[in-house]
């Protein structure tokens, strides 16, 4: 494994509200084209970690490193916030923060703003260009639309949608920025069993076909184990285990902390082929 | 001595702004929504005491607990009637109804014959009277505005940390649907508060009649207190008499020290240092959302 | 009933979506072409009032409706675009330069406005605004030398290529190319990727931070934008009224392009023209019914605040979505007629929650 697989790389991270210590030296790498699950209990760090690579917050100490410029490594702690999503990085928000009194498309052609090719004065006159680039957009988000099948819910307003349908078009609006690097934080929340199925089966298309890696939290243990490449536990802000999902989730750390005893996990052990 | 003096002046004034500011603060702290008829129902309560005691000849001392009691229900009737059916609308809504509120109480004082559109003073009876201490002139009705605010502040304090109302009204604006679950009356105690805060209004429109006269438009004294009620940060009780003290104060060096114009944009020019300094006011509260 | 039936993405980015737009827009823009021959001088100089009215109203509905930054001070670029086409007017700029001029000033102060602006939300801004107009007004009176002062400012009529465009009809179309070019762009920019910024942050600011959207470049650019429409309707003011005083730009008119952009629908471009209507059509409505209402309610002065005031309650309890709000309701009844469900607008039953953290 060279260190060009290596897409994002964390060393030591920490952060501290008052007093307390939220991310205690969390170390890993999420390498190219894998989907790599941060496991953990309610309060564990997991989605203060996505905080801190989306800027959110500000890492008190550590540093989140990103690969995915041909120029070089790049310290994502000097980005400003917006200036992640131009870089590659998209992510879902655990308590969906879609834009409500705007259509499913708008919100997608929203996600395509780091794409616009177009200035203030050639959009205020509404030249041929700008027509040709808001026609561009409009079928870049069409061919998101047609993966997510999100089709009949286009023209809605997101205010009305119920929570299943919201979750796929939070996801939907982060495909469209076209990133190298999708966060997804809990996307099965919330889902029923033929959701969460279907969520399985895009994550491994956004996976394989779109060629994005994935940084996901999540705590369906059986979507973990079904579409993982790799998992770290965290507990109380610090890393656990990290290794295969199997690795983990027989670690005997990870199960006091987490997921249960001995005898509770067989059941959610994946079955081997 | 002149410093004194402007000094003392100053905190009278800004015991009026600091009051109208409570009463901001309340509503805001029990229902995040801003009211902006505060400083009309500051008229509306000097005119109360005023029609006590000229229409019906009561004396001072019942004429002004009567004008507290009525506006106290007029608040608690405004809540129940306007205020209500719109809670949990965009913040710029209860605003603008707020606004809506202040017009037609003006409009509907201004419309009363004979009385609405004249300047009239209250007959207070500390009124005119000054003492002298040392070099120091002091204006009783100034020093009536300080002793009442205080006393004032006193019983609010009493009453938020020894009754169960402040923990209540705290839980009611941060999620209200979770209070209503927890068994908090949160209708009631809205309307409550919004008594609680026209009914400190009226106190303060009643000291402040000596100084201003009663007059249609004494509410447009309320636009000052909102820089107060930003430069003690708008969560907070205490910061509300704090920020309208130092506004109070500014105010009153400015128009004593810097050239013409300076006195009525002083409190506005404050406003702007704080908020690109503080932005969340001294005893503020952080606005965060999180994710 | 209407179907329409897409077949292209351009049907979708076009400003006139259907056959019925064309037809309705078109008869509309033929009535204002033709209104001077057909309306009198007086109701022609209201349409010119409601029009630039509709230019400010539309910088105020970009800003507040669109991208959610509530500003209770805008009287101040209205007034700064006033007083700059007076003074620049009276010295002899040429009148095009001049309106130019009045936009970029305000344009400019709409940026130093923007500055406390970018760190600030909800009520905070609004004090922000609130203050910042009350300074402007205050610079309005004392600088004397330039702006005339209280005393106020008298305003040569505006020369182009020699014409004396003055009052009536050269003036009112001169208001009616300046509304409508306004319209068309700020049309343009609401579907443009600029447009879906503004939106972005007014419903979601961390999301549209995390699609990338630049929050102080966009907020600024708002109230540039904002601030440059309220520049130009307050030059054209200034031509119309021919005089212009502080007091004409205080609260109390930044109050009323509030209540014009409230009434008018929040969010939607034909709310603040509907809302220029409405602004400029209550008093004269208050003064014909004065003679039908007993004298004691129809003399007294303050009828018109109390009627404003009942009017805007009224609104926000019953139709928060404005004049164009219940366009749209009366519109669909006629569309679904007789299937019409009054579900069909139904305001979800909300409760206030709170975005403080202590």
């Amino acid at each position: 494994m060279s260190s060009s697989d290596i897409l994002l790389s964390a060393k030591d991270l920490s952060v501290r509200f008052g007093g307390v210590l939220a991310v205690n030296k969390v170390s890993f790498d999420v390498r190219r084209g894998e989907v790599f699950t941060l496991i953990g209990p309610n309060g564990a760090g997991k989605t203060t970690v996505f905080n801190l690579i989306s800027r959110i917050y500000t890492p008190t100490m550590g540093e989140i490193t990103w690969h995915g410029e041909a120029a070089g490594p790049l310290a994502l702690t000097h980005q400003a916030p917006h200036a992640i999503a131009a870089l590659g990085i998209a992510r879902t928000f655990q308590n969906i923060e879609l834009f409500e009194h705007a259509t499913v498309l708008h919100n997608l052609l929203i996600g395509r703003h780091t794409h616009r090719q177009t200035g203030f004065w050639s959009e205020v006159f509404f030249t041929p260009a700008t027509r040709r680039a808001e026609i561009a957009a409009r079928e870049k988000a069409e061919r998101v639309i047609e993966l997510l099948d999100l089709q009949h819910h286009r023209d809605s307003m997101v205010a009305g949608l119920p929570y299943g349908v919201r979750k796929v078009v939070e996801l939907a609006r982060a495909l469209c920025t076209e990133p190298k690097l999708l966060l997804l934080d809990e996307p099965s929340s919330g889902l029923n069993v033929e959701e969460t199925a279907d969520m399985a089966f895009w994550i491994q298309d956004i996976q394989q076909e779109l060629g994005v890696s994935v940084l996901m939290v999540e705590h369906d243990m059986s979507l973990v184990s079904k579409v993982s490449d790799r998992v770290l536990a965290m507990n109380m802000g610090e890393v656990l285990a990290t290794g295969t999902p199997r690795e983990v989730q027989a670690d005997a750390r990870v199960i006091e902390a987490y997921l249960g005893t001995v005898d509770d996990v067989s059941s959610l052990r994946r079955v081997a082929p | 001595m002149q410093i004194l003096q402007l000094l003392l002046s100053g905190i009278a004034q800004g015991c009026i702004y600091g009051l109208i500011a409570l009463g901001f603060v309340l509503i805001y702290k029990a229902t995040e929504t801003v009211s902006f008829a505060q400083g009309d129902l500051m008229m509306l309560g000097a005119f109360g005491a005023f029609a006590g005691m000229s229409l019906f000849g009561l004396p001072f001392w019942l004429a002004a607990i009567l004008a507290v009691v009525a506006m106290a229900a007029f608040g608690v009737l405004l809540e129940l009637v306007v205020i209500r059916p719109i809670l949990g609308q965009p913040q710029f809504s209860i605003v603008m109804l707020t606004i809506g509120i202040a017009y037609v109480a003006r409009g509907l004082i201004t419309m009363v014959p004979g009385i609405g559109t004249d300047t009239h003073t209250l007959a207070v009876p500390y009124k005119d009277q000054i003492w002298k201490l040392g070099g120091l002139v002091v204006n009783l009705e100034q020093l009536a505005i300080i002793i009442a605010t205080a006393i004032l502040c006193g019983l609010l304090f009493a009453m938020f940390r020894y009754s169960k109302l402040g923990i209540a009204m705290q839980a009611s604006s941060q999620n209200q649907l979770a209070a209503y679950y927890m068994g908090i009356p949160v209708k009631r105690l809205n309307g409550l508060v919004w008594g609680l805060a026209a009914a400190v209004a009226a106190i303060a429109g009643m000291l402040l009649a000596p100084i201003t006269f009663v007059h249609a438009n004494m509410g447009f004294i309320g636009l000052k207190a909102f820089p107060a009620a930003v430069v003690g940060g708008f969560g907070s009780l205490p910061g509300a008499i704090v920020g309208g003290l130092v506004i109070g104060i500014v105010e009153s060096f400015a128009g004593f020290y810097l050239p013409d114009g300076f006195k009525d944009t002083a409190p506005y020019i404050v406003v702007l240092l704080m908020l690109m300094i503080k932005p969340n006011g001294l005893f503020g509260e952080k606005l965060r959302k999180k994710v | 009933m209407r179907f329409i039936f897409k077949t292209s993405y351009d049907q979708d980015i076009r400003l006139a979506r259907h056959g019925g737009h064309v037809f309705w827009y078109g008869l509309l823009v033929a009535f204002l072409i033709v209104a001077p021959w057909v309306i009198d001088e007086y109701w022609l100089a209201q349409l010119t009032f409601v029009l630039i009215y509709g230019i400010v109203g539309l910088g105020l509905m970009l800003l507040a409706g669109f991208t959610g930054q509530f500003s209770i001070g805008h009287a101040a670029f209205l007034g700064a675009g006033a007083y700059t086409q007076g003074v620049l007017t009276n010295l002899g700029v040429p009148f095009p330069i001049a309106l130019i001029a009045a936009a970029a000033l305000s344009a400019a102060v709409g940026v130093v406005v923007a500055l406390p602006a970018l760190r600030v939300k909800g009520i905070y801004l609004g004090i922000a605004t609130l203050s910042f107009g009350f300074i402007v007004e205050e610079v309005f009176a004392r600088w004397d030398s330039v702006t005339g002062g209280n005393s106020g400012l008298h305003v040569k009529s505006p020369q182009l290529f020699g014409w004396s465009l003055g009052s009536g009809n050269g003036f009112y179309f001169l208001c009616l190319v300046v509304a409508v070019l306004s319209t068309l762009g700020i049309l343009n920019l609401l579907r443009s990727p600029t447009g879906r910024a503004f939106v972005a942050i007014r419903d979601s600011e961390i999301s549209a931070q995390s699609m990338g959207i630049h929050l102080a470049r966009y907020k600024t650019m708002s109230f540039a934008i904002s601030a440059a429409l309220a520049g130009l309707g307050g030059a054209l003011y200034a031509h119309k009224l021919s005089f212009i005083s502080p007091d004409q730009f205080n609260i109390l008119q930044s109050i009323d392009l509030l209540l014009m952009v409230v009434i008018g629908g929040l969010g939607s471009v034909h709310g603040a023209f509907l809302g220029a209507i409405f602004l400029i059509a209550m008093p004269q409505l208050i003064s014909m019914g004065k003679d039908w209402l007993p004298p004691v309610i129809g003399q007294a002065p303050g009828l018109q605040g109390l009627v404003y005031g009942l009017v805007l309650i009224a609104f926000v309890l019953f139709e928060p979505l404005g004049l164009y709000g219940r366009w749209l309701k009366i519109r669909t009844w006629l569309q679904l007629f007789p299937f019409y469900r009054k579900g069909l607008f139904k305001r979800q039953k909300s409760f206030t929650k709170s975005d403080r953290l202590r």
